[in-house]
């Protein structure tokens, strides 16, 4: 691990991960109302599970969150200075046509770190999530475990202080998904706050720290993971948790 | 992939570098399709440099075109065959010398069959008018060019206002224009040097020619310092002095195509 | 006669005529350079009209589409005028070099290049733009990266231009003048040659135009593949 590296590693796991605090948020397509208006703060541990059936507005959650969209009512804000260091993982990783390590050479060059630095980094990387071996295979002919690995390690040698993972494992096989969770837990214990929105309750059992469920647009309930599972409050999380088929 | 487009990069910049680089000692000439395609610039200009050093460079556009460019300061001489055209340039002070060069005739083309029988007319006006006559396929150049204009006027001195299906006017060139009437089996009126060279006759052949108005005389011209300073006056005066000097005026009639002598020279 | 027009071609290429040589040389000078300004100036111009939203975009796009259709003709006639003694440029002395040549096709293939990257960039960013937001670049840092990536689809663009390029004959005879060993390429020396009624000499001519045309695109094809197989 480089110093640059090993540094913002420290920083972080001083610090507490930055809490995310949305204020009566909302939005709205074509006057239709898609999500909100929602209040909640995510201070704790997590990692934070977004969960609830689809159509539920996770994505959606998501991407206010990230500011890929920006809400049409209220306020989101995070604690601390300015805006935190930050990556999204699609559910479809969309990478460039270029080899695995030139992905991650570009997605530091945008960020600014220095050119020597840069091989350095996406190599470590790429060894940390088992990619050494593609190194200089085009990303797009990787198998799509290995291009999700591929996003998680672009999203690491970023170093953000939040990550957001949108339904990552949904296209995958157990294996890969397996892979995908132990990279979760990782970036959890360097202090990353993790936001994953999944439809998988299995999956949500063995990471959550805390659930955020949506339907219908509307937050029902934000709780510590084994209070959601095991008392759910809200009767459409207890449907939800229930197995049947909530809308 | 970087490295294929350095290369790419480097080559083109050379390029870009042989194009910059030429000779400093030439003049642009503006000048007939006649006197190009048939093959007299390419016969006269090597002896003219190797005379003077001058490369002259030719742009064999319509007689017109070639009064434009003039107009405009984008030739440095000229030497069209209009002397009508000639005279009223040097009266509206684009040129200040005219010099006749050379001639060479207009010869009337058609049909081997020759259903006008332009073959038995005594003067150009009887062929003319048989055509019309006929309403036989005639295809005129209908560009404005010198050859244009002197068939313009041997209709009327044949008292023939072409109009009609059969009067086809193409705005080509010469070359063009015949290949247009081997393609249709039409009459069509060209310069002798363009005809002599012309090597796409198929059915066509020479049905008349020698009568005085087919005379065409080509004419050179000296353009005006006054409108345009900035042209190559010394090395145009050179080529107009040469063109009707003792040596140029052989040249011209060394020329010959399939042992024909295609153009008479005539300065005075 | 076909037969004779392929004869004078093959004899054209086994007997490599000087003449022919320059011809062919200064063609390809004048294509390539044309085409390599066309895409320097007209590939960051497509991505930018694909990447930002500006009053009157549409236009712009729809002026550019149209413009792939302007007539070589009239490309050539504005930058003669352009390039005439009387006109703003004149004093260059421009007029009657391979260098105007250069200009005129610039204006014929710029079009072309912008118009297509316009179109192939765009649907790129369709693809990768929430991941560009995502990692915090900036428009004008996306056009690079955009530009590199579609890499390969822009070598089709540019053999497209090229082949406008190579093709056309308007433009060139009209501000080159078809000078005889100055402004002579194929497309107007085949125009002088069908004009002297040598038929056969000029689709022999034509036929080592297309010859060399094929050449570039074959190279063009096997670089392009090569190394798609290699970066994906």
């Amino acid at each position: 691990m480089t110093s640059l590296n090993a540094s913002l590693l420290a920083s972080s796991a001083v610090m507490p991960p930055p809490a995310l605090c949305f204020e009566g948020v909302a939005f709205s397509h074509e006057d239709k109302l898609l999500l909100g208006p929602c209040s909640f703060t995510l201070d704790g541990i997590g990692p934070t599970l977004v969960m609830g059936p689809n159509g539920a507005g996770k994505s959606l959650l998501l991407r206010l969150a990230h500011g890929l969209l920006s809400p049409t009512e209220g306020k989101i804000a995070w604690s601390g200075e300015g805006r935190p260091r930050q990556a999204m993982v699609f559910q479809q990783p969309v990478l460039l046509r270029r080899s695995a390590v030139a992905n991650l050479i570009h997605a530091l060059a945008v960020n600014n770190i220095p050119r020597r630095v840069r091989s350095k980094l996406a190599l470590d990387a790429l060894e940390r999530f088992g990619l050494s071996a593609c190194a200089n295979k085009p990303a797009r002919v990787l198998s799509g475990g290995q291009q999700q690995r591929l996003a998680l390690a672009r999203a690491w040698v970023l170093s953000p202080q939040v990550l957001f993972l949108d339904e990552p494992t949904s296209a995958l096989d157990p294996a890969a998904i397996k892979a995908v969770e132990a990279a979760v837990r990782e970036f959890h214990q360097r202090g990353t706050r993790i936001v994953m929105t999944t439809h998988d309750i299995h999956q949500a059992r063995r990471l959550a720290g805390d659930v955020l469920f949506l339907s219908g647009g509307k937050v029902r309930e934000h709780t510590p993971a084994e209070a959601f599972f095991n008392t759910p409050v809200s009767p459409e999380a207890q449907a939800f948790v229930a197995g049947e088929l909530v809308e | 992939m970087k490295k294929t487009l350095n290369l790419v990069l480097a080559g083109v910049t050379a390029m870009g570098l042989a194009l910059s680089a030429h000779a400093e000692d030439y003049i642009t000439l503006a000048s007939t399709t006649s006197t190009e395609n048939s093959g007299l610039f390419g016969a006269i200009l090597p002896k003219f440099e190797e005379a003077t050093g001058i490369e002259v460079r030719v742009v064999a556009v319509g007689t017109g075109q070639a009064f434009e460019l003039a107009r405009r300061g984008d030739a440095d001489s000229l030497l069209v065959h209009d002397t009508a055209g000639e005279q009223r340039f040097i009266e509206n002070g684009y040129a200040t010398e005219r010099a006749d060069v050379m001639y060479n005739d207009f010869v009337l083309i058609g049909p081997a069959d020759d259903p006008a029988n332009v073959r038995d007319a005594k003067s150009a006006a009887e062929a003319f008018a048989a055509i019309a006559k006929a309403e036989a396929p005639f295809t005129s150049r209908g560009d404005d060019s010198g050859t244009n204009r002197a068939e313009l006027r041997l209709w009327e001195n044949a008292g023939v206002e072409p109009d009609g299906e059969w009067y086809r006017e193409l705005g080509s060139g010469m070359g063009p224009t015949l290949n247009t009437a081997a393609a249709m089996d039409a009459y069509v009126m060209s310069d002798r040097a363009t005809w002599v060279a012309f090597g796409n006759r198929q059915n066509l052949t020479l049905l008349f020619e020698g009568d005085n108005v087919l005379f065409n005389q080509y004419g050179s011209l000296l353009l005006s310092e006054e409108k345009h300073p900035h042209l190559k006056h010394d090395l145009a005066t050179q080529w107009h002095n040469w063109l009707i000097s003792e040596d140029g005026q052989q040249a011209i009639a060394d020329f010959k195509v399939n042992g024909q002598q295609l153009f008479f020279p005539n300065a005075k | 006669m076909e037969n004779n027009a392929f004869y004078v071609a093959l004899s054209l290429l086994v007997n490599l005529d000087a003449s022919l040589f320059q011809i062919v040389v200064l063609s390809l000078q004048v294509s390539l350079l044309a085409v390599l300004i066309a895409a320097v100036l007209g590939f960051p111009l497509g991505a930018a009209v694909a990447l930002w939203r500006f009053p009157g975009r549409g236009g712009v796009i729809v002026v550019l589409n149209a413009l792939m259709g302007l007539p070589p003709v009239v490309a050539g006639l504005m930058v003669y005028l352009l390039l005439s003694r009387a006109g703003p440029l004149g004093e260059l002395g421009f007029l009657f070099t391979p260098g105007a040549m250069v200009i005129a096709q610039v204006v014929l293939v710029l079009p072309i290049l912008a118009a297509l990257s316009r179109q192939k960039v765009e649907e790129m960013l369709g693809e990768y733009r929430e991941q560009f937001v995502s990692l915090g670049m900036s428009r004008g840092r996306m056009m690079p990266t955009l530009l590199w990536d579609a890499r390969f689809a822009l070598l089709t663009v540019l053999l497209a231009g090229f082949g406008r390029a190579s093709a056309e004959v308007g433009a060139v005879m009209m501000v080159g003048g078809n000078i005889d060993g100055v402004t002579r390429v194929m497309t107007t020396a085949i125009v002088l040659e069908t004009g002297k009624g040598n038929l056969p000499l000029a689709l022999g001519l034509g036929i080592v135009l297309l010859t060399l045309v094929m050449l570039i695109n074959a190279g063009a094809y096997w670089v392009g593949e090569r190394t798609r197989r290699r970066a994906g």
